[in-house]
C-alpha cells in the first residue's frame, strides 16, 4: 500500500513541477497587441527625418559642414573655452555626465542628449525653443553657458569662416566697424552689453541678428545628423517581427525580457516613453525633487510662455516657414495646472550611459529613478502624474535590465 | 487507511497545493513572461492590449447630451497616430438633419483614466460652410483611451457632445 502511495506522490510531484517548469519553458509569448507596441518602438519604424519648415537650410550639407565646425569652436564664448560641445560631447552621447551643465558658469538645468531632437516639436527640458536652430543660439548668449554676445559671434564669423558662410548664406556685412558694432552688444540680461544693443541702429541690429540666426541654421543642419544608433532590443524586436522567436531568445536575457514586458505594460513607461525614441516629446509633471538653492523651477508653465515671446520662434520673421507651417507654436497649450514644473521625457536610447537623470540630475543612477516611479511621491509643485506601480525589487532590476538594451551598439 | 499513508497522502496534497499556489502568488515577481498562455488570457485586463472602456461608444457621429445637434467628424488622419498634429472636420447638424452654420464651438478633452487634458489647446479655426468646421491643432501622444469634446453654441442654443476614441501605440 505505501508504495503505491508513495508513487502518487511521485506522480503528483512530478505534474506540478511539470506546471512550473513547463510553464517557464514556453518560448516568450507575445500578444498581436504587444508586438505592435514592440514595432512602434523598434528604431526602424522612425519615420525618415522630418524638414523643419523655419530651417531652409537645414539639409545643406555645406550648411551642416560649417554647422559642425562652430560646434566644436570654443572661440564663440566669453573666455574662449566653452563650445556646444563643451556640454554636448560627442564622446558621451553629446552631453556632459553633470548634474547641472558647466559653462562659463554653472547653470540650474541637466544638458540633454541631442540624437533624435530633429524629431522633436520642442527643445529644451520645458520646451522653450521651437526649433534646433532657435535652441543653439539660447546658450551661446546665456550668462552662464557660452556668455558672449552675438555681435561679438558674427565677428568671429567675419575672422574665421567668411567664405564657408557666404558659400551658403551669401555676403556677409561688414562688421569692423567698431563704432557702429560694439562689443559686447545683445539683448541679455547683462547691462553694458544691452546699452551698447540699445545704442545700435536697428539696421545695424537687424544686420548683425540675421548673421547669428544664421550660425543657428548651420548648427541646426549639422544637429539634424545626430541619431541613435541600433540597439540590442532593435536587434530584438527585428527577430519577434520576423516570427523568429528561437533567434529572439538568444538576443534579450529573460530578465530584459521580463523588464521590457513591464516597460510596455505594468510599469506604465510607454504613457510618456512612446514611438520609435522613446519620447512623447510632450510635457510631463512625475513629481521630480526640487533641489535646494536653486530658483523656482515652473518647467513647462514658463516654457510654454517663453516660446510664445521667443524672437526666434516658428512664426517670427526670422523664420523660413509660413504661419501653417507653426501648428505647434498656434496650437500650443499655454496655461493650466498641467504645466507646472511639467518637463519633457527625453529619448530613452542610449539611458544606461547618461547618469545623472531628471532636469537638475536629481537621480544619480536608473535604481533612483525607478524607486522614484515605484513610489510616486507627491510633486512639490502641481500634480505628478504617477501612480504607485507596487513593483518589487526584481521586477524594478528587470526594467533596468531592459533599458541597458538600448544602448546603441557601436 | 494507516497513519502513515494519510501522512503521505496529507503532505502530497499540501506539497502540490503549496508549489502550485507559491507560483500563482509569485507570478508579479516572476513576470507574466512566464504565464502560460492561456492563463494570460486570464490575466488580460492588465496587459496593455485591453481596453479597459471595451463597452465605449467610438462612433464618429453622435448626438448632443441633450440632442439639440448631430455631430459628426473625419479625421484628416485615418487610423490616428501616436503624436501627430493633424485636423478634423466637424459637421453639425440639428436633430432632423439640416446644417448648422455659424457656429461657436469650443474644444477640450483628454484621458479620463489618467485625469489630464489635451497636450494642445485645438481650436475651429474655419466655417467651412454646410454645417462643416475644421478644427485645427489636434493631437494624442499616448496610447490608450481619449475623449474629445466639443462645446456647440447655434442660434441661442448651448450642447455639449463627446467623442471616444482609441488611440493605438
Amino acid at each position: 500500500m505505501t508504495k503505491r502511495y508513495l508513487i502518487l506522490t511521485g506522480i503528483l510531484l512530478t505534474l506540478s513541477a511539470g506546471i512550473l517548469f513547463g510553464c517557464s519553458a514556453q518560448p516568450t509569448a507575445w500578444t498581436d497587441a504587444e508586438v505592435e507596441i514592440l514595432q512602434s518602438l523598434w528604431i526602424g519604424s522612425l519615420p525618415g527625418l522630418p524638414t523643419d519648415p523655419s530651417n531652409q537650410y537645414g539639409d545643406n550639407p555645406q550648411a551642416a559642414a560649417l554647422g559642425e565646425k562652430l560646434f566644436f569652436d570654443t572661440r564663440f564664448s566669453s573666455n574662449g573655452e566653452v563650445a556646444c560641445a563643451t556640454c554636448h560631447d560627442p564622446e558621451k552621447n553629446f552631453q556632459d555626465g553633470l548634474p547641472r551643465a558647466q559653462g562659463v558658469g554653472t547653470t540650474n538645468r541637466r544638458a540633454m542628449p541631442i540624437a533624435g531632437t530633429a524629431y522633436s516639436p520642442w527643445m529644451f527640458w520645458d520646451g522653450r525653443k521651437d526649433s534646433q536652430w532657435a535652441q543653439a543660439l539660447g546658450p551661446l548668449e546665456s550668462a552662464v553657458e557660452h556668455g558672449g554676445t552675438r555681435t561679438q559671434y558674427v565677428k568671429l564669423i567675419g575672422a574665421n569662416y567668411k567664405d564657408e558662410y557666404e558659400a551658403v548664406f551669401g555676403a556677409l556685412p561688414d562688421f569692423s566697424d567698431a563704432s557702429r558694432f560694439p562689443e559686447p552688444a545683445a539683448p541679455v540680461s547683462d547691462e553694458a552689453a544691452a546699452a551698447n544693443w540699445e545704442a545700435m541702429t536697428a539696421e545695424d541690429r537687424e544686420a548683425v541678428t540675421r548673421v547669428y540666426v544664421n550660425m543657428g541654421k548651420a548648427i541646426a543642419a549639422y544637429e539634424r545628423t545626430i541619431m541613435p544608433g541600433e540597439s540590442r532590443f532593435d536587434q530584438y524586436v527585428e527577430s519577434v517581427l520576423a516570427n523568429d522567436g528561437a533567434t529572439a531568445d538568444t538576443i534579450l536575457s529573460d530578465d530584459e525580457i521580463a523588464g521590457l514586458k513591464l516597460f510596455i505594460g505594468a510599469a506604465n513607461c510607454t504613457r510618456c516613453h512612446n514611438g520609435a525614441l522613446f519620447t512623447d516629446n510632450d510635457f510631463h509633471n512625475t513629481g521630480v525633487p526640487v533641489i535646494e538653492n536653486l530658483p523656482e523651477d515652473t518647467g513647462r508653465a514658463l516654457g510654454a510662455q517663453q516660446a510664445l515671446a521667443d524672437e526666434f520662434n516658428c512664426l517670427s520673421v526670422y523664420s523660413d516657414a509660413a504661419p501653417e507651417d507653426c501648428s505647434e507654436l498656434k496650437f500650443m497649450l499655454t496655461e493650466g495646472e498641467a504645466l507646472e514644473r511639467a518637463y519633457k521625457p527625453p529619448s530613452l536610447r542610449d539611458v544606461a550611459q547618461r547618469a545623472p537623470y531628471m532636469h537638475a540630475g536629481q537621480f544619480t543612477t536608473l535604481q533612483g529613478v525607478l524607486s522614484h516611479y515605484n513610489e510616486a511621491p507627491a510633486a512639490p509643485m502641481g500634480h505628478t502624474e504617477l501612480e504607485l506601480l507596487h513593483l518589487s525589487e526584481v521586477q524594478l532590476n528587470q526594467i533596468i535590465a531592459f533599458l541597458e538594451t538600448l544602448s546603441s551598439i557601436k | 487507511m494507516n497513519s502513515q499513508t494519510k501522512t503521505i497522502v496529507i503532505t502530497t496534497v499540501v506539497t502540490v497545493i503549496v508549489l502550485v499556489a507559491g507560483f500563482i502568488l509569485l507570478m508579479p515577481v516572476f513576470g507574466p513572461r512566464f504565464m502560460h498562455p492561456i492563463m494570460s488570457q486570464f490575466m488580460d485586463g492588465n496587459s496593455p492590449s485591453s481596453v479597459t472602456a471595451s463597452d465605449l461608444d467610438t462612433s464618429a457621429e453622435r448626438l448632443t447630451n441633450n440632442g439639440a445637434f448631430k455631430v459628426s467628424f473625419k479625421s484628416e488622419l485615418d487610423p490616428i497616430t501616436l503624436g501627430s498634429m493633424h485636423s478634423w472636420v466637424l459637421h453639425v447638424e440639428t436633430a432632423d438633419g439640416q446644417p448648422v452654420e455659424g457656429a461657436t464651438i469650443l474644444v477640450d478633452g483628454g484621458m479620463p483614466e489618467h485625469g489630464h487634458g489635451l497636450p494642445t489647446a485645438p481650436q475651429v479655426t474655419q466655417d467651412l460652410g454646410n454645417g462643416d468646421y475644421l478644427v485645427e491643432g489636434l493631437k494624442f501622444q499616448m496610447g490608450g483611451w481619449w475623449e474629445v469634446k466639443f462645446n456647440i453654441t447655434a442660434d441661442g442654443t448651448e450642447d455639449n457632445v463627446t467623442f471616444n476614441l482609441i488611440v493605438g501605440g
